[in-house]
């Protein structure tokens, strides 16, 4: 490990963490719900792929096909029944509901699928790395991950800018009853949101449970980086949150190597800092602007 | 076209409209007069849909819409220019004018017919709403409204904050869409605007009518009776 190597695999991290945040930060944006089970709903995604490797033999990086859309519906499904439910109530009580979902969550896996950590059986791709230069070299996975992260905000910010229904949920995030009198079934249009934010997240589990091992209570760390990214990077902004979540694994991977105990401990320092010197982030913006 | 029916809506302990009864018909102008909190801006929200009410009714062409949600009476046809005319501050121009067709409701209004309507916008459709003056504003809230083909336009205070020349500016536009058969609901303080563009008036008092009729036959003394309640409570009065 040299100082070039550290950079590189924390950029690449930096992808993962993106892939998180961004359906936390979609959700948040849009709707005005911290969604607080987005890990658990991250891990259930692993699992949900799990049982579909398991059964129907479909090699594991091909399982966004069917679980992105199950997962697409499911979050379409929650918002409409729970969360607008729980946002028509007051703001607060979609914090406990969804802190609640994680608590559901996590207990049901642990009944159904043990307190054993898994993860994807990738063969011999999950080492696999093409050498740049002697020092560095870098994981098909990670890369893979990476890019994934850029093409789902790159089609999100495209989608949001250029489509009718991007501009439904813009004008919704900016003004709910204004949208509403406009024309707008702000309901409906959450609940694609919301669908749009889950289908990120499974293929966050995904991208999760192809590069290291996780188990029922893998998703709340999870929660706490994509906060840090979309916090590091400004709420609202698709593209900071692909900087926060970069900027989070360039702290973590650059703070491992000072000392190897200190990764994670680095990051939360640098998000820390963010907060207090810059809190509306790095990047200013409204969604899609 | 629409009627509404002694209609009563709360705030919590507040009542703020106490059975409002009126008609609007094709291509006819009312315009609701009324001091501040006399619950004219709430009549306009209750019509909407923003407001359920405790009791009463509202019928679109005879149709009962009264618990429908907002989108869906924007669908059967009626449209809010909303007080503050809260357009999107991080959609364009054009951008806010295409979310006034997301009720999908057909009609002759599309993004052409408001150009010509407003010719300054059309240049400037790539722009942030932000860079719009307080008038340019208001008229892309009209503007945004009419996309949805409405057969009743509700107007909030389109005078708030404008200079004089401007709101007859944006006033200007209303003859138009009268013409055509639209008809118009209009809430304003500037009584005198609102005279001088209406065909008939309605005055609330603490969210009851107290006076309603035609300008040419209202005197001075008796809307201003009326608008302040100087004439006590005997019910409505009538200005012919």
């Amino acid at each position: 490990m040299n100082w070039a190597n550290a950079i590189v695999q924390g950029i690449l991290l930096g992808g993962l963490y993106a892939l998180f945040a961004c359906g936390l930060s979609l959700l948040f944006g849009v709707v005005r719900v911290v969604n607080l089970a987005h890990g658990d709903f991250a891990v259930l995604a692993a699992y949900l792929a799990l049982v579909v490797i398991t059964t129907t033999h479909v090699p594991p990086l091909l399982t966004f096909i069917i679980v992105a859309p199950l997962f697409a519906v499911f979050g379409y499904g929650v918002q409409r029944l729970i969360i607008q439910k729980s946002l028509e109530v007051s703001p607060l009580t979609t914090l406990l509901v969804t802190f609640g979902l994680s608590v559901v969550i996590q207990n049901l896996l642990l009944v159904a699928a043990s307190a054993d950590s898994h993860s994807f059986d990738l063969g011999s791709l999950i080492s696999a790395s093409m050498r740049v230069t002697p020092e560095l070299s870098i994981g098909y996975v990670p890369l893979l991950i990476f890019v994934t992260a850029v093409v789902v905000l790159s089609g999100l910010q495209l989608f949001l800018s250029r489509t009718a229904m991007g501009r439904a949920i813009r004008a919704s995030a900016d003004d709910q009853e204004a949208s509403s009198i406009a024309g707008v079934d702000t309901r409906h249009v959450f609940g694609i949101a919301a669908a749009i934010a889950f289908a990120t997240v499974a293929l966050a589990g995904l991208a999760l449970g192809s590069s290291s091992s996780f188990d029922p209570s893998a998703g709340p760390a999870r929660l706490i980086f994509a906060f840090e990214a979309v916090i590091i990077g400004g709420v609202g902004s698709l593209w900071g949150t692909l900087a926060g979540g970069v900027i989070l694994g360039v702290a973590q991977a650059v703070g491992a190597q000072i000392d190897p105990s200190g990764g994670v401990l680095a990051g939360h320092l640098v998000f820390l800092a963010v907060l207090a010197l810059r809190p509306q982030g790095l990047i200013r913006a409204r969604l899609a602007t | 076209m629409l009627e509404v029916d002694h209609l009563t809506v709360r705030h919590g302990y507040l009542q703020a409209l106490t059975e409002i009864s009126l008609t609007v018909a094709p291509g006819e102008t009312l315009a609701i007069i009324g001091a501040n909190g006399a619950g004219k801006s709430t009549l306009l929200r209750s019509i909407i849909g923003l407001h359920q009410p405790r009791a009463g009714s509202i019928r679109l062409e005879g149709r009962d819409i009264t618990g429908l949600p907002p989108h869906t009476r924007v669908r059967e046809g009626i449209a809010l220019v909303p007080e503050g005319r809260r357009l999107f501050p991080s959609l364009s121009v054009e951008e806010n004018l295409l979310v006034g067709q997301a009720s999908g409701r057909p009609g002759g209004y599309g993004l052409d017919v408001v150009y010509h309507l407003f010719s300054w916008m059309a240049d400037r459709r790539r722009e942030p709403t932000v860079h719009l003056s307080g008038g340019e504003q208001q008229a892309l809230a009209i503007g945004r409204a009419l996309m949805a083909n409405p057969k009743v336009l509700l107007l909030d205070e389109l005078s708030l904050g404008l200079a004089p020349t401007m709101v007859r500016r944006i006033y200007g536009v209303l003859p138009e869409l009268v013409a055509k058969g639209m008809a118009v609901l209009l809430v304003e303080q500037d009584v005198t605007q609102a005279l001088r563009i209406a065909n008939r008036f309605q005055c609330l008092l603490e969210g009851r009518t107290t006076l309603e009729g035609k300008p040419a036959d209202a005197t001075t003394a008796k809307i201003e009776a009326a608008y302040f309640g100087l004439a006590g409570r005997s019910g409505p009065g009538s200005a012919a």
